[in-house]
C-alpha cells in the first residue's frame, strides 16, 4: 500500500518536473535546456517575494510563476530570435543559459535551510495505515489538475488550436497567418511558467539548492527520453514507470540505487525502441 | 567629392592560391610556400617548445589547454557527422575511470592502461551511443547530458570505484615532463589527423551524413556504421585525455563526470569557429589559460564560459578562427577614388 | 550473376499514412534490361511506390523481390548496395559542396568499391567523367561549383549523375524531367536511352507523356494508390480506366504533340 502511495507520489512529481519541458517542445520543437535552471529560478524568486518584500505566500507564488513566465518570454526574444532554427545553436544557447543561472546562484551561496518556502497546507492523513501529509497529496492534485487544463487548453481554446497547428506543420501554420515567433515565445514562456508551478507545490517538500535545477532537468529528459518527446501520453507513461521503478528500487535493493533508474530505464528504452515508448518514429516516415 | 575622407575605398584581393578544386595547389614561391606553411608551424612549433620552459603550475596549465583541446576536437570531430554531444565528459570520464581502475585493481602499468584506456572508451562510448544516434535531433544531446551526470550519482550512490573518494595513489607517468609531452603530442596530432581526415573522402562523407543523411543512404552508404566510426574516433581521443589525465594526477574521482569537461569544449568550439578543428584548439588555447586567470571566482567560472558562449554564438557565429583565416586569406588596401 | 528471371518484383505492396491509402496492392514484374514507365495524376501514390522500393519507407504489407531476394524494408542503404538506384523528386544533393564531391559520396560506397576492384583511380577524375557525360562540361567551372549555387536543371542531372555513380543495375527515376527545360529534355533523354539500350533497366516517372511514350517499352498507370491499368503506351491509352480516371491527359498528349 505505502508503495502504491509514495510511487504515485513520485511518479507525480516527476511528472510535473517534466510537463513544461515537453509541452514547450511539442508546439515550437525547442528543447529548452535551461528548464531546471527556470525551475529552481522560480523557488528563489518566491523565496524573495516572500522574505525580501514581505508578502504572504499566496500572493507571491503566482507572483514567481508570472515572473518566470516573462523570463521564458524574453529568453526567446533575447537570446533565441537570431537562431531559431539552427538546432546546435539553440541548444547550446538553452543549455548555457540554464547553466549559468544554475552556477550564478550557486556562486551567490543560496543554500541552507533558511532557504525553503513554507508549506501550502500542514498535517496530513492515514491512507490505509501510511501517514501522507497534505502537501504531498496537494502536489499530486496539483499534478493531476495541470494535466486536464493543459489537455483542455491545447484542445479547445483558439491559442491552444494554433499550437496544435504550428505543432504539425509549421510552413502551412505559417500560411494561415500563425506567427512562429509569437508561438514559439509564448510556448516557452508558458513551459516555463509551469516550471514555475511544479517549482511551488514541489519545492516546500524540501530545502532550496541550485543542484536541484540540474536534477529536474535531468529527470524531466529521462522521463522524456524514456516516453518519448512531444507525446502526452509518453510523458505520463514516462513519469510512472521512473516514478515507480525508484520506489520499487528504495524498497527491494536499497535507497542508493534510486538513482540507477532513470539510467536504467533509459538505456532500456534506448535499445528496445528508441524513439521513446510512446515516440512517433519519426526517422523513416519523413517525406522524402 | 570633396570630402577627404570619402577618397579612398577599401580594395579587398583573395589570394588567389586555391586554384580550381581544392586538391590542386599551384605553389609558386617561397613567399607563398611560408605563406602556407607559418600559419601551421609556427603554433605548433611554439606548442611542442613550451614544455621545456615550463614548471610546476604552468606546466600543469598547458596539460589542462591540452586536455581540453583534445575534447573540443573530439565535439567537433562529431559535429562535422552531426552528431552534437552536451556530454564530452562522459568520454572524458571513462578513459579517467578505466586507466584508474586497471591501475588500481590490476596494478597495470600507465603504458598499457593508456591505450587500453583509449580503446576501450571509445568501443564503450559507440556501443553506449549507438542506439542514440538513429534518432537525429536533440535525442542525442540529451542522452549524452544525461550519461555523465547519471554515471557521477551512480559511483557516488553505489561507493564502486572508490565511490566519492576516487582512486588515489596511481602509477605516475615517469616524469611531469613526459605527460606533458604526451598532452601536447597528442594534441597536435589528432589535430592535424582531424583536419587531414576531414578533407579526405572518409570526412567528406561524415560532413554528407551532417548534410542529408538519406542522400548518403541513397548511395549505398550504411551511415550507422560511419557514424559508429566517428564515434568510436571522439570518444578514443577523448578517453585519452581523461587517461592522460588521471595518470598525471595519480588520481581519479567523480569530478571526471563533472560539466566543466563538458561545456568547455563546447564553448571552446562555438569561440574558435566550428568545422575546421583549428578553431576548436583555438579555442580551448584561449579558455583555458583564461579560466585559470579567473580561478579566483571558483564557481562563477562556468558562468563565465557560458557567457562567453553564448556572446560569441551571437555577436560571431563563424568563430575567431574563420574571421582570423578570411582576413589572412585576403589583402586589403586603400585605394584612393579618383 | 543469374540474368533469367524478373529483376524486379512487387507483390501486392500497400502503404498507409494514417488513413491515406499511398499506395495499395500493388504488383508488378520487370524483365532485366526493360523500360518501364509510371504514369498518374499528381498525388497518386508513385513517389511513395519508389520509397516502398527503394526502402525509405516501410511498407505496411505486400513485398518486393530484387534480383530474386527479398529486399522489403529492409535499409536503404543496403538496397543501393544490392545497385538499385533512385533519384529523388525533390533533388536532395549536398548544396554546400562543390557539384563534383556530390558524386564522391556513392564512388566512397562498398559497392563501387566492389565493382571497381583492385584499380583504384583517383575519385575526381572518376566523378568528373561521369559528369562530364550528364553534359557538366569538364572544361568549365561548372562540375567545381557549389551544388547550390547551379539552377534547377543542373541539380536534376547532378542528382541522376550521383545514382549512376553507384553503378546500379535498376535506376528508378522519379519525375527527371519536371522542372527542365524543353532543350534540357532533349540532351538528357538521348542519355537515358542510350543506358537502356546499353543494358540498364530504367523506371521512369514522368508527367512529360510524349517524351515518356516514345522510350518506354511498358507503362503503368496509378490512380488513387492503386495499378488502373498496364501495357504498351498505345494500350494503356486506349484502356477505358485510364480514360476516365485520367481525364485531361489526351488533350495534354495532343497539345504537346501539337
Ligand atoms: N510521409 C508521408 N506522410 C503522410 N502522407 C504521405 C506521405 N508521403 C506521401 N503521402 C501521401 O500519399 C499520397 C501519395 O503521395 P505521392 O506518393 O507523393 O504521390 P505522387 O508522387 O504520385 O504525386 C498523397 O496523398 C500524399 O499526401
Ligand atoms: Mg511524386
Amino acid at each position: 500500500m505505502s508503495l502504491l502511495i509514495y510511487g504515485l507520489i513520485n511518479s507525480i512529481i516527476l511528472a510535473l518536473y517534466t510537463v513544461g519541458f515537453s509541452l514547450t517542445y511539442g508546439i515550437s520543437g525547442l528543447a529548452n535546456f535551461a528548464h531546471g535552471a527556470l525551475y529552481i529560478l522560480s523557488g528563489y524568486t518566491a523565496w524573495s517575494f516572500l522574505n525580501i518584500l514581505g508578502l504572504p505566500f499566496w500572493a507571491s507564488a503566482p507572483l514567481a510563476v508570472i515572473a518566470t513566465a516573462l523570463v521564458g518570454f524574453l529568453f526567446y526574444w533575447v537570446l533565441l530570435l537570431r537562431l531559431r532554427g539552427i538546432a546546435l545553436a539553440e541548444l547550446i544557447v538553452t543549455f548555457a543559459a540554464g547553466v549559468a543561472i544554475l552556477e550564478l546562484l550557486t556562486w551567490k551561496g543560496f543554500y541552507g535551510i533558511r532557504y525553503s518556502l513554507p508549506l501550502f497546507l500542514r498535517g496530513g492523513v492515514e491512507i490505509g495505515n501510511v501517514a501522507v501529509d497534505y502537501q504531498r497529496l496537494f502536489v499530486v492534485a496539483t499534478g493531476i489538475l495541470l494535466v486536464i487544463l493543459l489537455w483542455l487548453f491545447v484542445h479547445h481554446t483558439k491559442i491552444g488550436l494554433a499550437f496544435r497547428a504550428m505543432a504539425q506543420n509549421e510552413r502551412t501554420a505559417l500560411s494561415i497567418g500563425i506567427e512562429s515567433d509569437w508561438i514559439g515565445s509564448l510556448s516557452l514562456a508558458l513551459g516555463s511558467a509551469l516550471a514555475a508551478i511544479a517549482a511551488m507545490v514541489v519545492l516546500p517538500l524540501g530545502v532550496m539548492e541550485s543542484t536541484i535545477g540540474y536534477e529536474v532537468l535531468i529527470y524531466a529528459l529521462a522521463v522524456a527520453i524514456v516516453g518519448g518527446l512531444e507525446s502526452t501520453l509518453g510523458m505520463i507513461a514516462g513519469s510512472f514507470i521512473i516514478g515507480y521503478g525508484q520506489i520499487l528500487a528504495a524498497r527491494y535493493i536499497g535507497a542508493k540505487w534510486m538513482v540507477i533508474v532513470p539510467l536504467a530505464a533509459i538505456v532500456l528504452v534506448l535499445i528496445v525502441r528508441p524513439s521513446g515508448l510512446f515516440g512517433k518514429f519519426k526517422e523513416l516516415e519523413e517525406r522524402v | 567629392m570633396t570630402e577627404p575622407g570619402s577618397k579612398f575605398r577599401k580594395k579587398r584581393l583573395d589570394r588567389g592560391i586555391k586554384a580550381r578544386a581544392d586538391t590542386i595547389f599551384a605553389v609558386a614561391s617561397w613567399r607563398e610556400i611560408l605563406y602556407l606553411l607559418l600559419p601551421r608551424a609556427l603554433p605548433a612549433g611554439f606548442l611542442l617548445l613550451l614544455p621545456l620552459f615550463l614548471d610546476g603550475y604552468w606546466e600543469k596549465v598547458l596539460v589542462y589547454a591540452c586536455m581540453f583541446g583534445l575534447l573540443a576536437l573530439s565535439w567537433d570531430f562529431l559535429a562535422s557527422c552531426g552528431l552534437f554531444s552536451l556530454g564530452q565528459s562522459l568520454f572524458f570520464g571513462l578513459g579517467a575511470y578505466l586507466a584508474g581502475g586497471l591501475n588500481y585493481y590490476l596494478h597495470w602499468p600507465p603504458v598499457v592502461t593508456l591505450p587500453v584506456a583509449t580503446i576501450g572508451g571509445g568501443l564503450i562510448c559507440s556501443a553506449l551511443l549507438s542506439p542514440v544516434m538513429r534518432l537525429r535531433g536533440v535525442y542525442f544531446a540529451m542522452v549524452t547530458l544525461m550519461l555523465p551526470i547519471l554515471f557521477m550519482k551512480g559511483i557516488e550512490a553505489t561507493g564502486l570505484l572508490g565511490g566519492t573518494h576516487g582512486l588515489s595513489a596511481l602509477s605516475p607517468l615517469v616524469h611531469d615532463k613526459v605527460s606533458a609531452y604526451l598532452a601536447v603530442l597528442g594534441f597536435l596530432v589528432c589535430l592535424f589527423a582531424f583536419r587531414r581526415v576531414i578533407n579526405s573522402d572518409y570526412g567528406l562523407v561524415l560532413m554528407a551524413i551532417r548534410d542529408d543523411d538519406r542522400a548518403v543512404m541513397s548511395g549505398g552508404i550504411n551511415i550507422y556504421w560511419r557514424k559508429s566510426q566517428a564515434l568510436f574516433i571522439a570518444g578514443s581521443v577523448g578517453a585519452f585525455a581523461g587517461a592522460l589525465m588521471t595518470h598525471h594526477y595519480q588520481f581519479v574521482g567523480k569530478s571526471v563526470f563533472a560539466l566543466d569537461y563538458s561545456i568547455l569544449p563546447v564553448a571552446a568550439v562555438a569561440l574558435g569557429g566550428q568545422g575546421s578543428f583549428a578553431g576548436a584548439a583555438l579555442g580551448a588555447m584561449i579558455l583555458v589559460p583564461l579560466s585559470e586567470a579567473l580561478r579566483a571566482l571558483g564557481g562563477l567560472r562556468i558562468a563565465i564560459y557560458c557567457s562567453i558562449l553564448i556572446l560569441s554564438i551571437l555577436t560571431l557565429p563563424e568563430g575567431v578562427f574563420h574571421y582570423m583565416e578570411r582576413k589572412y586569406q585576403q589583402f586589403e588596401t586603400k585605394v584612393e577614388v579618383r | 550473376m543469374a540474368a533469367q528471371g524478373p529483376i524486379l518484383e512487387v507483390r501486392r505492396l500497400s502503404k498507409n499514412f494514417g488513413g491515406v491509402r499511398a499506395v495499395h496492392e500493388v504488383s508488378f514484374t520487370l524483365r532485366r534490361g526493360e523500360f518501364l514507365g509510371v504514369i498518374g495524376p499528381n498525388g497518386s501514390g508513385k513517389t511513395t511506390l519508389v520509397n516502398l522500393i527503394t526502402g525509405f519507407v516501410k511498407p505496411s504489407s505486400g513485398s518486393v523481390f530484387f534480383k530474386g531476394a527479398e529486399i522489403t524494408g529492409k535499409a536503404p542503404y543496403k538496397i543501393a548496395g544490392l545497385g538499385l538506384a533512385r533519384t529523388f523528386q525533390m533533388v536532395r544533393l549536398f548544396y554546400n559542396l562543390p557539384a563534383y564531391k556530390n558524386v564522391i559520396i556513392p564512388l566512397c560506397s562498398p559497392r563501387v568499391k566492389r565493382l571497381r576492384g583492385g584499380k583504384y583511380g583517383e575519385k575526381d577524375d572518376a566523378a568528373i567523367d561521369i559528369l562530364d557525360d550528364m553534359g557538366f562540361e569538364r572544361d568549365s567551372f561548372v562540375p567545381y561549383k557549389p551544388a547550390g549555387s547551379l539552377p534547377h536543371g543542373y541539380l536534376k542531372r547532378l542528382d541522376l549523375a550521383r545514382a549512376l555513380a553507384l553503378r546500379p543495375e535498376l535506376l528508378i527515376l522519379d519525375e527527371l524531367f519536371s522542372g527542365m527545360s524543353m532543350s534540357e529534355v532533349a540532351s538528357t533523354l538521348p542519355i537515358i536511352e542510350r543506358l537502356n539500350q546499353e543494358g540498364l533497366t530504367i523506371v521512369m516517372i514522368e508527367h512529360r507523356l510524349k517524351e515518356l511514350f516514345r522510350v518506354v517499352d511498358r507503362v503503368l498507370v496509378l490512380n488513387f494508390g492503386m495499378k488502373i491499368a498496364e501495357g504498351t503506351p498505345s494500350e494503356v491509352m486506349e484502356s477505358d480506366a485510364v480514360k476516365s480516371a485520367y481525364l485531361g491527359i489526351e488533350v495534354d498528349v495532343e497539345a504537346q504533340a501539337g
